[in-house]
């Protein structure tokens, strides 16, 4: 090699090393906490966009529309929020980073929503060390609302998988107090959580688990599952699934001509991704939970939340689906985001978690009757109640009344 | 005894799944000597098109019919334009390229549909038939009549034609095929189609127990995978029964083994690859390998 | 100047500049350059066992995951000090691997592909069915080791520079031993095994050594990893990793060391900017980028500086041509 690529090679790690020096190491603290300024508020999610887990992408979606629709009519208090979303893939390694970047690259003023247990076990404890509200969390782990003093700046939001499980035990003692219930769970935290619950929920009484088989997401197909639960003498089936395998299983039990009483989880109860695909005539009688409104229920079409909920979904993300369950998940965490951030007495992020912890309110959204509340340590858990619900023709019809089911 | 022929019935229905992807993968094999990753996603794809066919109006059969045509030729277009750039070089090359299509096809089919869930409606009737004591689904009657269909057409075009000889020479040996006048690059064009069609056939026999969404077949390539290399790669009626010995076998592990349970049945499979492969590397029924110096 | 020189250099301006790091850059971005590191270390093993010795797996991210419990373990529940869980995971993935290895010498290619495709897609159920020990589903949070307060260094920066020791010390010894006994070796097991038997190298023990050893490097790349991230659970360890860190090796170069490290940067920070790009469109873009690479540089990126001389070397040579063209021109007196 001659001098002239010498000089070249030389020149271009100059170049280098003063591209890097530029970049700088920033260590200055600014006045305030970063991400809020009188004219706006910055928040930060990260969920699984692509990956597995994208079908709860949706989430994010209903989220930001919301927020597009009250920056539409003036903000927060006169400030507009942004909400920085970021993909993790539903990978932890991912939420770590993105966690770190919202937090010291974005300078986010609060976390929100971040989706998925492991994804939120992974960042809380560094979020916690930070100090940054670490909000209304997307998972049912009952873990967010257990450890309010270990982990204060950490709050989960939706009805918790033991608050459901409780629920369905709750039906089952008055409708079928001697029940046998055959289990179909999905082998990760969430799935061991609902069996979990349900298992400590019926402690006492005389309902009996006779039969339980679990599955992996990563597998193609649970009919063997199914199989083996027909074969056993079970007059209940519990299934804790994901819409995929919702229906699947649901399909099953009606090839198999298995009929029993059968409760489906929330998270698999949606008519368009599960109970359409399958068949309305093999859904007739199924039971399961629910605490907002039913995008697709003629009871609620008129409901004014609901109206204003698809006007703001058809002007701000057209594109989307408005039926879609999940989207009227992201619309009611964030109509609670912006409750608690009127609440803030002042522009800090230890206001935003004062204004959190002693939540009181209702989200229209929600069905009538379920209501939003914390109260500090006593109290880590906003939504404890749901309400029964059963498919009869071709819609779900509410049962009874909501059931409360505080920890 | 009627819950063990049971449990033996509903393997098969299962490995049936596994089976009509592991004949795309042996077909491509068999043609053009690659593996390819992205055949799930290209089948799941084509299956997607199909759907949206059939909700735009089409008949179901002629939805799929038309899907079958448009695989094929996308298949010869990948291959044309894609592969061919990749051929005759490192094979890891060629292992990524087609993982990064793998990729690329998921993406993008979430994109166009979406991620949630769907039904797709079956060729077959729903109905099922109860003989002695065991219930047998027409669906899986029909998806294994339509495998060994396909496996009669393969041994038929493979064995018996001129244009299965060429197809077995180009992959062979291209350089002498081409001497002697084979149209080397038509060949793999026509193999890479032709896996394409039975790629989307697969999914549209599978969808409809499986319920279609972007992840329809990331499961089953795994399987599939398994059930050719049980098989031999370069055999299809060897992807059928290996399909069928990995659905059988996973199922009667699950369901009498108690250690084993649904959450390790997976390593039944995984087991058996193993175990064949140390003793009959060329699999069940695959031709074996001689290495010469 | 002379090539030795010039690599000398290069590698003394690399060093220069990874050590820089920590203090030009903020918290995030120095987090993601100790994850660099951390599947630099795991991309290099990988490296050993395909680009050198011809062997392929699919499944190293099971290593990995191996490596990345048994630190987790040890630190959450035997309180065994952090730089002591490195050797450690080393040392079990080097069994666990060696193990692995004498039943896949019967196997290759395909096979060999297959079966370890097999490993990466069983170790997560196994992790789940141990929960008692592994805590399942649920994860386990790891303590992160903490800057010693004499050294006046952020944590973040510390853990890079831990990590950059580290790797640093995996780097040398895979440079070593390509350089030595067991790397000429496990040359000539890849390019010619049976000549290679006949010249006496001991085929068995060559190729389950350097599977051995590949497996431990990414069983350290695992622990380096706990210490980045703090958090163990089975949905960390699917088999995209597996096959990120196959991409890596092909992006970065087979059988070269620095490629490791190339294709460490091309996995981490790709499908973050690909998601930047467009979240919807994350796959398509990094599919794409992938394939491009892939048609662009088939060598990877250690064999774009081979490339630009061979362009530029053929450019020369275009151009002498036409000046003897000119001179012959001009000497028939054509104009």
């Amino acid at each position: 090699m001659t001098g002239r690529w010498r000089i070249a090679w030389l020149a271009v790690l100059a170049l280098v090393a003063l591209a890097l020096a530029a970049c700088g190491r920033d260590e200055e603290e600014g006045s305030g906490d970063p991400g809020i300024s009188d004219d706006s508020i910055k928040l930060g999610g990260s969920y699984p966009f692509s990956g597995p887990a994208s079908a709860y992408r949706s989430i994010a979606v209903g989220a930001r529309a919301h927020f597009k629709f009250v920056n539409a009519n003036g903000g927060v208090d006169g400030r507009k929020i942004d909400f920085v979303t970021l993909d993790d893939a539903y990978e932890p390694p991912r939420a770590v980073q993105n966690a770190r970047r919202l937090i010291q690259q974005e300078e986010v003023f609060a976390l929100f929503n971040t989706l998925g247990t492991p994804n939120n076990m992974a960042i809380w404890d560094f979020v916690n060390k930070q100090e940054v509200p670490h909000l209304f969390v997307a998972t049912g782990a009952s873990s967010w609302g257990e450890d309010v003093e270990g982990h204060p700046w950490t709050i989960g939001w939706q009805p918790d998988y033991v608050t459901e499980s409780q629920v369905y035990a709750d039906f089952l003692e008055k409708e079928k107090p001697d029940a046998k219930v055959a289990v179909l769970y999905q082998n990760d935290a969430f799935g061991e959580d609902l069996l979990n619950g349900f298992k400590d929920a019926i402690e006492g009484t005389d309902i009996e688990i006779v039969a339980e088989e679990s599955y992996e997401v990563t597998d193609p197909t649970v009919a063997s599952q199914m199989s083996k639960l027909a074969s056993s003498d079970a007059d209940t089936f519990l299934n804790i699934t994901t819409p995929k395998f919702s229906a699947q299983a649901i399909a099953a039990a009606a090839k198999l001509d298995w009929k029993v009483l059968h409760i489906l989880n929330n998270v698999g109860a949606s008519k368009k991704l599960v109970l359409e695909p399958v068949g309305l005539e093999n859904a007739q009688g199924i039971v399961s939970t629910s605490y907002f409104m039913d995008p697709e229920a003629a009871q609620f079409a008129d409901a004014p939340a609901m109206v204003e909920y698809k006007d703001a979904m058809e002007r701000f993300e057209p594109r989307a689906d408005e039926e879609d369950p999940f989207h009227v998940y992201g619309w009611a965490v964030a109509s609670t985001m912006v409750k608690a951030l009127e609440g803030m007495e002042e522009p800090t992020r230890e206001a935003l978690m004062d204004s959190v912890r002693k939540l009181d309110t209702e989200i229209p959204i929600l069905l009538p009757g379920i209501e939003v509340k914390t109260d500090g340590t006593e109290d880590g858990y906003p939504i404890e109640a749901m309400q029964i619900m059963r498919f009869e023709k071709e819609n779900w019809e509410l049962l009874d009344e909501v059931i409360q089911a505080p920890h | 005894m009627e819950r063990f022929i049971q449990v033996l019935v509903d393997g098969i229905a299962t490995g049936s799944i596994y089976a009509a992807v592991a004949l795309a993968l042996v077909l491509i094999f068999r043609s053009t000597g690659i593996v390819n990753f992205a055949q799930g996603e290209m089948a799941m794809f084509s299956t997607f098109v199909a759907w949206g066919l059939y909700e735009a109006g089409l008949p179901l059969g002629l939805a799929v019919l038309t899907t079958l045509a448009l695989s094929f030729v996308a298949g010869m277009v990948i291959e044309r334009v894609l592969i061919r750039h990749f051929e005759g070089g490192d094979v890891l090359t060629l292992v990524i390229v087609t993982l990064g299509l793998f990729i690329l096809l998921n993406s993008l089919a979430g994109w166009i549909w979406g991620f949630g869930n769907r039904g797709f409606p079956s060729l077959f009737s729903d109905d099922t038939v109860v003989v002695g004591g065991v219930t047998l689904s027409v669906e899986s009657l029909g998806i294994v009549a339509v495998l060994l269909g396909v496996v009669g057409l393969l041994f038929l075009l493979f064995q018996r034609t001129k244009v299965g000889l060429a197809m077995r020479a180009a992959a062979l040996n291209p350089d002498s095929s081409a001497l002697v006048g084979v149209r080397v690059g038509h060949m793999l064009m026509l193999g890479w189609g032709l896996a394409a069609v039975l790629g989307a056939l697969a999914g549209v026999l599978v969808a409809p127990r499986l319920f279609l969404d972007v992840n329809l077949m990331g499961a089953v390539l795994i399987y599939a995978f398994a059930a050719a290399a049980l098989g031999g790669f370069d055999s299809p009626i060897g992807a059928v029964v290996g399909g069928w010995v990995i659905g059988v076998s996973e199922n009667l592990a699950g369901t009498y083994v108690d250690f084993i349970g649904a959450d390790l049945k997976i390593l039944v499979p995984l087991v058996i690859i193993f175990v064949v492969l140390l003793f009959r590397p060329a699999g069940l029924f695959g031709t074996r390998e001689v290495a010469r110096a | 100047m002379s090539n030795r020189r010039v690599r000398t250099a290069m590698v003394l301006g690399l060093a220069a500049a990874a050590v820089a790091v920590p203090f030009l850059f903020g918290p995030y971005r120095v987090g993601q350059f100790t994850l660099v590191l951390v599947y630099a270390v795991a991309v290099l093993g990988l490296n050993l066992l395909v680009g050198y010795s011809g062997q392929i797996s699919l499944g190293h991210g099971a290593f990995f995951a191996l490596g990345a419990y048994t630190a987790a373990l040890l630190i959450e529940k035997a309180s065994v000090p952090h730089l002591l869980s490195v050797p450690a995971a080393g040392v079990v993935c080097f069994a666990a691997g060696f193990l692995f290895g004498v039943p896949a010498l019967r196997l290759h290619g395909l096979y060999l592909a297959l079966v370890t495709l097999g490993l990466a897609i069983a170790l997560p159920q196994l992790i789940k069915r141990f929960d008692g020990l592994t805590e399942g589903t649920q994860g386990l949070t790891v303590d992160q080791p903490v800057a010693p307060g004499w050294l006046g260094l952020a944590d973040d920066q510390f853990l890079y520079l831990l990590s950059l020791a580290l790797a640093a010390v995996m780097f040398l010894l895979a440079w070593n031993m390509t350089r030595g006994q067991l790397g000429r070796a496990v040359r000539a097991v890849r390019d010619r095994e049976i000549a290679a038997s006949t010249l006496g190298v001991n085929l068995a023990a060559t190729k389950t050594r350097v599977f051995a050893v590949s497996a431990a490097y990414a069983g350290v790349a695992g622990a380096m990893y706990v210490f980045a991230i703090g958090f163990v659970a089975p949905e960390a360890f699917t088999l995209t990793i597996s096959f990120a860190f196959l991409a890596a090796i092909v992006v970065g170069g087979l059988a070269t060391i620095s490629g490791a490290l190339f294709g460490a940067l091309f996995i981490e920070f790709v499908p973050v900017y690909a998601s930047d790009v467009d979240v919807a469109l994350t796959g398509v873009i990094y599919g794409g980028v992938l394939i491009a690479f892939m048609w662009l540089l088939p060598e990877g990126a250690a064999g774009l500086p081979r490339r630009l001389r061979a362009l530029a070397a053929r450019r020369h040579r275009a151009a002498e041509e036409k000046t003897q063209e000119g001179r012959l021109t001009q000497r028939e007196g054509v104009a």
